[in-house]
């Protein structure tokens, strides 16, 4: 893997797939083109002005070298004709940019009336989604279990995240939120990005024609697992994905969420783990019933008060040697839910 | 510029210069002489620059391999968020305005020194003590959120508050480039030795004056920013933070209209720069005088109105996204015009390939690419997919880093026998400049290719399909690093051993070459007159241009 050589070999397979080129990833959606058009219109004219420029500068250094000195220079201060040409030149074609790029970005800006919806949040380090199907919502997050078996490097765990599964051949309009600090979702085989903002929705869509794989990335810098929070978009075959939301919408039930599920679901899998050992808060497991020191010096018996604070509220009394990061859970969970995910916590104690 | 002095070409029959007249390290902490006080600044950068630089290669041996592997994810955070913050508040900002700018500014209007000469001794004292505090601050608060401070990620969490302080660090030091400015436009209007009149004002100067003006009116902004800040904290209204009902892109369109304009208080010098070398070397006119005059000018106004090209995906409107795209366009053009101009001062000319013209074509090559590759960032489609990829970060590289440095390396070595009195080795300069040239290059290219194909900026970890372009990208940083240190070494070498340097040693028509080498304590040994402009050098011959 550390070799120079495999890379380069993957590099390779990678243009393989469809409409890559040498700069940009596959072209997985339907502005995708249009977008590329926009960025090799831009590429060919900036290697033409580029390769003019730097050929008269390569030209001029080896034609009028300094040979003698006593050469003589010709005294020439300007030229207004050669001054408007080149202003007027590069202007024309930067309008052309302009516009191109305009007409791409309307594009994306207007999500087509018949778009399936599905909600985004983003939250430190995970994205979550939701669907509404069968007049049930069907929320789709935290860690797939097969997924994690296989994973080895506990820092890598958020690739098992629950993929977006949306159909191909469909639009669909993302509406984002964040709960904690800004997010950024990123689809390089889409072309399309869009800031994630607490406190506000945010839309992006896209419509992928084929079924397939691509990658989501977070693009808006927000703290120790920013690297590692992806997730995927799997863009299934309508049919499939019919029968898939099928399942799911009678899968779920309505009511409260039992406690390992909401662990599971809420993100909370991001930062604090179950086997015992620390990570960016403190682990579960035998953690009910134990006295924990207090960043303020103080110390608190953990209790089912005590948790139902620190998951509503968890600035309030944060544990000595961790950062207050965790986003306050206050309105998000129902009070049914806050016990069962405190029963949860209990069966962790040992 | 024919110059006369009134006692001929002053020869100071004590050798007594600017440097050996007083002694002692309180004769230098505390001198308000213009030419020491550059040094000193030019000394701070410098030592700054070098400690920037090995938090970057920190980063670059973090991304040699796709796993996050060297240092943990909070210390790789760290790394770049001081590597940021240092190199653009307390590097790129005083790189050239503070350090060539101080030293040549009144040795090229022909005066003994700046108009507030204590005023300027405070400008370095501000900004040293703004550095120790951003420093201070951005180590012992861990303070991990990236140069760009970003609410509400800086305002919560694990850098609570010292946001507040960090912001404060770059006020103090905005207050020093306030001053500093200041200083300049009052000296260019007021202090023009007799003959220099505003059409004969050296382009560098007119980068610099272009400078002063937006240094003036641009950090206030970053003080209402502060004061924001601090209300939100103190007072816990909702301003910037959305858990108490504020905005968080309001922080981000504070931030952008202070720090975009504050983009080209870095590139203008840096075009002053290349101007006179890229002039003196090539013994030619500089073609089109007044395009790039008004050009440095057009580009601080136009400046202060595209802040909002940095967040197009940041949840603004789109018709405001449109706005900021045309006008950004708008810039493209006045910087498009000064790329040509340079180009077409080579035309015809009797070109030295020394080491001031190597780096000056070196700075062609890479704000060439630097600018061009903007153009994708400018349109709106492209910059939605390359947006916080490392297409951006290679493409800031390229016309920040790239521009400034190659430029303040150009300057460095043009003037470097005014300052320093020696010459410096013209061979190993050269065989620097190929590893120097080759290594930045090799460092940021590959980044474009990794950036466009989606990977994104500040990862401690990314996927394998990127690991060829990092791994090209920190190899060639490493070279550039070894080839500054070459750099470094050589001038080191020439104070000492280097041969003595002649007043002009490059034939140059402007008033700081009248001076002696090193000018004596106040510059000229008497009044000086000019009676021609900088670029008027004495092998042109016979006009054939059609107008002028």
């Amino acid at each position: 893997m550390n070799s120079l050589l495999l890379p380069l070999l993957g590099a390779r397979a990678a243009e393989a797939a469809e409409g890559a080129t040498f700069w940009m990833p596959p072209q997985a959606s339907t502005t995708a083109a249009d977008s590329d058009f926009v960025f090799y219109f831009i590429y060919w004219t900036c290697v033409v002005f580029f390769t003019i420029m730097m050929g008269a500068v390569g030209y001029f250094v080896l034609a009028y070298r300094q040979k003698s000195e006593n050469d003589k220079v010709p005294l020439m201060k300007g030229s207004h004709a050669l001054e408007i040409g080149w202003s007027l030149i590069p202007a024309v074609f930067m309008a052309g940019m302009f516009w191109f790029g305009f007409q791409v970005w309307i594009d994306l800006a207007v999500p087509p009336a018949d778009s399936m919806e599905v909600r985004v949040t983003g939250q430190k380090w995970s994205w979550s989604y939701a669907y509404k199907h069968d007049g049930k919502i069907i929320k789709e997050a935290g860690a797939d279990a097969e997924c994690m078996k296989k994973v080895t490097d506990p820092t890598r765990d958020i690739e098992c995240n629950k993929p977006l599964r949306v159909p191909a051949g469909k639009p669909v309009k993302l509406v984002m939120n964040s709960i904690d600090v800004l997010h950024s979702f990123y689809v390089p085989d889409f072309r399309v990005k869009k800031d994630v903002v607490p406190g506000r929705y945010t839309v992006l869509w896209f419509e992928a024609p084929e079924p397939g794989e691509h990658n989501i990335f977070c693009t808006e810098y927000c703290g120790d697992k920013h690297g590692y929070m992806y997730s995927k978009v799997i863009v299934m075959p309508p049919a499939e994905f019919d029968a898939w939301i099928q399942k799911r919408a009678d899968e779920t039930v309505d009511g409260p969420r039992p406690g390992d599920q909401i662990f599971a679901q809420e993100g909370c899998t991001g930062c604090h783990t179950t086997d015992g050992s620390p990570s960016v808060g403190p682990s579960m497991k035998g953690l009910y019933g134990k006295t924990e020191k207090l960043a303020d010096g103080s110390s608190v018996q953990v209790d089912d008060n005590y948790l139902r604070e620190s998951i509503l509220v968890p600035g309030a009394k944060v544990v000595e040697g961790f950062a207050p990061t965790m986003p306050p859970f206050q309105g998000r969970l129902s009070d049914e839910e806050v016990s069962n995910l405190i029963d949860y916590i209990k069966t962790l104690a040992e | 510029m024919s110059t006369t002095s009134l006692d001929g070409v002053g020869h100071d029959s004590a050798g007594t210069n600017y440097l050996n007249a007083k002694r002692g390290i309180m004769s230098w902490l505390f001198t308000i002489d213009h030419k020491r006080i550059g040094v000193m600044y030019l000394v701070t950068v410098l030592t700054f620059f070098l400690a920037g630089g090995l938090l970057a290669l920190g980063v670059r041996a973090e991304l040699f391999t796709p796993e996050g592997d060297l240092f943990s994810a909070n210390t790789y955070n760290r790394l770049f968020t001081l590597h940021g913050a240092i190199m653009v508040f307390l590097v790129l900002v005083p790189a050239i305005p503070a350090t060539l700018g101080n030293f040549v500014l009144p040795l090229q209007l022909g005066t003994l020194d700046v108009a507030f000469p204590k005023l300027n001794l405070a400008s370095f004292h501000i900004y040293v003590l703004g550095a120790c505090f951003l420093l201070f601050v951005l180590i012992t608060g861990g303070v991990d959120t990236g140069w760009t401070f970003y609410t509400p990620y800086s305002s919560g969490g694990g850098a609570d508050g010292h946001v507040v302080f960090a912001l404060m660090g770059a006020f103090i030091l905005g207050f020093s480039s306030i001053l500093t400015g200041l200083n300049f436009i009052v000296t260019i209007h007021k202090m023009r030795a007799p003959g220099v009149t505003w059409g004969r004002l050296p382009l560098f100067l007119w980068a610099i004056y272009a400078t002063s003006v937006i240094q003036v009116l641009a950090t206030p902004v970053i003080a209402i920013t502060l004061f924001l800040l601090m209300f939100e904290n103190i007072v816990g209204i909702g301003i910037f933070d959305p858990a108490l009902g504020g905005d968080p892109v309001l922080f981000q369109h504070f931030f952008w209209f202070y720090s975009h304009p504050v983009v080209y208080v870095m590139a203008l010098p840096a075009f002053g720069v290349i101007s006179e070398t890229v002039t003196i070397h090539s013994r030619r006119h500089i073609f089109g005088y007044t395009a790039i005059a008004a050009s440095s000018v057009a580009i601080a106004a136009i400046g202060f109105l595209i802040w909002g090209h940095h967040m197009y995906v940041s949840g603004q409107s789109e018709l405001s996204g449109t706005i900021f795209s045309m006008l950004t366009f708008g810039v493209g053009l006045p910087t498009a015009i000064k790329l040509l101009s340079w180009i077409a001062t080579l035309y015809k000319g009797s070109i030295r390939m020394n080491t001031v013209m190597l780096y000056t074509l070196a700075f062609l090559w890479i704000f060439a690419i630097g600018g061009l590759t903007g153009l994708f960032l400018a349109t709106l489609a492209t910059d939605v997919h390359l947006h916080d990829t490392y297409f951006v970060v290679a493409h800031f590289h390229y016309v920040m880093m790239g521009g400034v440095l190659f430029a303040l390396i150009a300057g460095m070595h043009h003037w470097w026998p005014k300052i320093t009195g020696k010459m410096f080795n013209e061979s190993i300069a050269k065989v620097s400049w190929v590893v120097v040239f080759v290594g930045y290059n090799l460092t940021f290219f590959p980044q474009f290719i990794a950036g466009s194909r989606g990977m994104p900026r500040r990862y401690h970890q990314y996927i394998p399909e990127f690991e060829l372009w990092n791994q090209l990208s920190t190899i060639g940083s490493f070279t550039f690093g070894l080839g500054l240190f070459m750099v470094l070494g050589y001038l080191l070498q020439s104070i000492f051993k280097g041969e003595k340097a002649p007043a002009n040693p490059w034939g140059g028509v402007s008033l700081e070459w009248e001076a002696l080498s090193p000018p004596v304590e106040h510059n000229f040994s008497g009044p000086v007159v000019c009676t021609k402009g900088p670029y008027d050098f004495p092998e042109a011959v016979s006009p054939v241009g059609h107008d002028h």
